[in-house]
């Protein structure tokens, strides 16, 4: 369980001088040449991600829509075949199992990816929830290698390694059988950074090839190899959430500010009553944006003031690389939530003034 | 990995330059190269009296803050301060960047640091 795991791809992180850290239990670069490079990069051009540690699940069967349709709060009865969903697992209380990508292969084929850390609890509440559905679900993770082009150039570059017209690929959509620089692989347009690009999966063996292949294809075209350092630059400038952070057994969509995925006529799912009953009682407290006034960074767990009391926890922060200001998104009570509400953040000893602002720290560049 | 002769060295990677009964102290290029791209670097106040192993400032790079220590006791009698507004300085000139400057109040606690030599085989058994 506390053997640090390998991706098919660790070699080629230190041939490209990756600093690796231990992330949830992965040996995986945190950056390579240094994160804001990599968060431009992609910004600007593309950056490619080693994003095996992600974990699949298959599910199979006459049941499978119906499974999915009550495991998760989004509404999977709009799926076309090879169209993709994000959404939610809940427990009963509202809380959140895990953020998660639907993917509808067929009517009695849907395939999940989870994230690293909640891959165990993930399959094992799916198990739990299993119930007279006539269903089989299988976990794949550990045979799944997975990497992510992303970035304006990232159809041009991938266009050079396959036949298949990935402008036929829309934004959450799939296509399997894909072949790339001679590889079967699974492709979609999805991705984690608020830039076009594409998620691709495929077998451990065919990896290291690909991944080569790629940053060849892709070097006129500004292509780096990018971390897991800027992955979170970029998915929060992108105010896409992280479990752990934004998400998490405490706090609700709703109190995240994703309601949109969160489809309460549906018929049913699992935490349905409880998110009816918080909507229609009101939010307590909210996931907003803001902005540093005063000087200060600030991170992750910081309390949040106002007033001389605490009326939250910053979720995450940074020093924005493309946008270049000291940003945060922060768990706050309801009455703090409005734009412009002035706030303050404890960084470390200091108290530093800070107010709310739009989530929408950058403008998402996808090819809808 | 750069290290200069004839300064003082810490174990937490600062470096001490003396002169007469005062020292510069900043931090290494060991440090600036774990921390990353450094974005924010918060000091102490003038006349702040601080002891060896207090926290003096905090380092912020892209990624996480990290605190930094003094590696000898003294009152603080002038800050950098280009680095507000060039932090990078910290990762492009390690040892030309320092961070404050502080009268030393028992220059015997020198004794307690690395020279040059020792920094360079605890920093080569550090990466073991």
């Amino acid at each position: 369980m506390n053997e640090i795991r390998k991706t098919s791809l660790f070699e080629k992180h230190e041939s490209h001088g990756g600093k690796i850290i231990d992330f949830s239990g992965w040996a995986l670069p945190v950056q390579y040449e240094g994160i804001t490079i990599e968060h431009e990069s992609v910004r600007n051009f593309a950056g490619l991600f080693d994003v095996s540690h992600m974990g699949e699940v298959d599910i199979i069967g006459s049941e499978a829509f119906d499974f999915v349709q009550n495991l998760v709060t989004n509404d999977v009865s709009v799926l076309e075949e090879g169209q993709i969903l994000y959404t939610f697992m809940c427990y009963p209380h509202g809380g959140v199992v895990d953020d998660l990508l639907v993917y509808k292969f067929n009517k009695d084929h849907f395939y999940l990816v989870i994230n690293a850390s909640n891959v165990e609890k993930d399959f094992k509440w799916m198990e739990d929830n299993i119930g007279e559905f006539h269903v089989k679900i299988n976990n794949i993770s550990d045979d799944v290698s997975e990497m992510a082009i992303q970035g304006p150039n990232a159809q041009k570059i991938l266009q050079k390694l396959t036949d298949t017209n990935l402008s036929e690929i829309k934004f959450f959509y799939c296509k399997r059988n894909v072949a790339v620089a001679g590889a079967n692989c699974l492709v979609s347009r999805t991705g984690y950074t608020g830039e076009d690009g594409f998620e691709i999966y495929l077998s451990h063996e065919d990896a290291k090839k690909v991944w080569d292949a790629l940053l060849a294809a892709g070097k006129e075209e500004g292509l780096k190899p990018a971390g897991l350092g800027a992955r979170d630059t970029l998915r929060f400038e992108a105010s896409l959430p992280l479990y752990g952070n934004e998400l998490s057994e405490e706090i609700t969509p709703l109190e995240a500010g994703l309601g949109f995925f969160v489809k309460l006529n549906k018929s049913n799912f699992i935490g349905k009553e409880a998110l009816v009953k918080q909507k229609a009682e009101g939010l307590k407290r909210k996931i907003v944006g803001f902005e540093m006034i005063d000087k200060g960074i600030p991170r992750h767990g910081y309390d949040v003031l106002a007033e001389g009391k605490k009326i939250g926890f910053v979720t995450t922060g940074y020093a924005a690389p493309t946008v270049k200001k000291n940003i945060g998104l922060a768990m706050v009570d309801i009455e703090y939530a409005k734009l412009d509400t002035p706030i303050e953040i404890q960084v470390r000893k200091r108290i530093a003034k800070a107010k709310v602002i739009s989530k929408k720290f950058y403008n998402k560049n996808y090819k809808k | 990995m750069k290290i200069v002769q004839g300064l003082y060295y810490s174990k937490d990677h600062e470096w001490v330059k003396v002169e007469g009964n005062k020292a510069y102290i900043g931090i290494t290029d060991y440090a600036q190269h774990a921390l990353g791209e450094i974005v924010y670097v918060e000091v102490p106040e003038m006349d702040d009296e601080l002891n060896a192993t207090d926290v003096f400032g905090v380092i912020e790079s892209v990624k996480a803050a990290s605190d930094s220590y003094m590696p000898v006791s003294g009152k603080v009698v002038e800050i950098n301060e280009e680095l507000e507004n060039a932090p990078q300085m910290l990762n492009e000139k390690p040892y030309e960047s320092w961070i404050l400057l502080v009268e030393l109040k028992d220059q015997s606690e020198l004794d307690n640091l690395m020279d040059d030599k020792a920094y360079e085989e605890f920093c080569k058994n550090k990466s073991h």
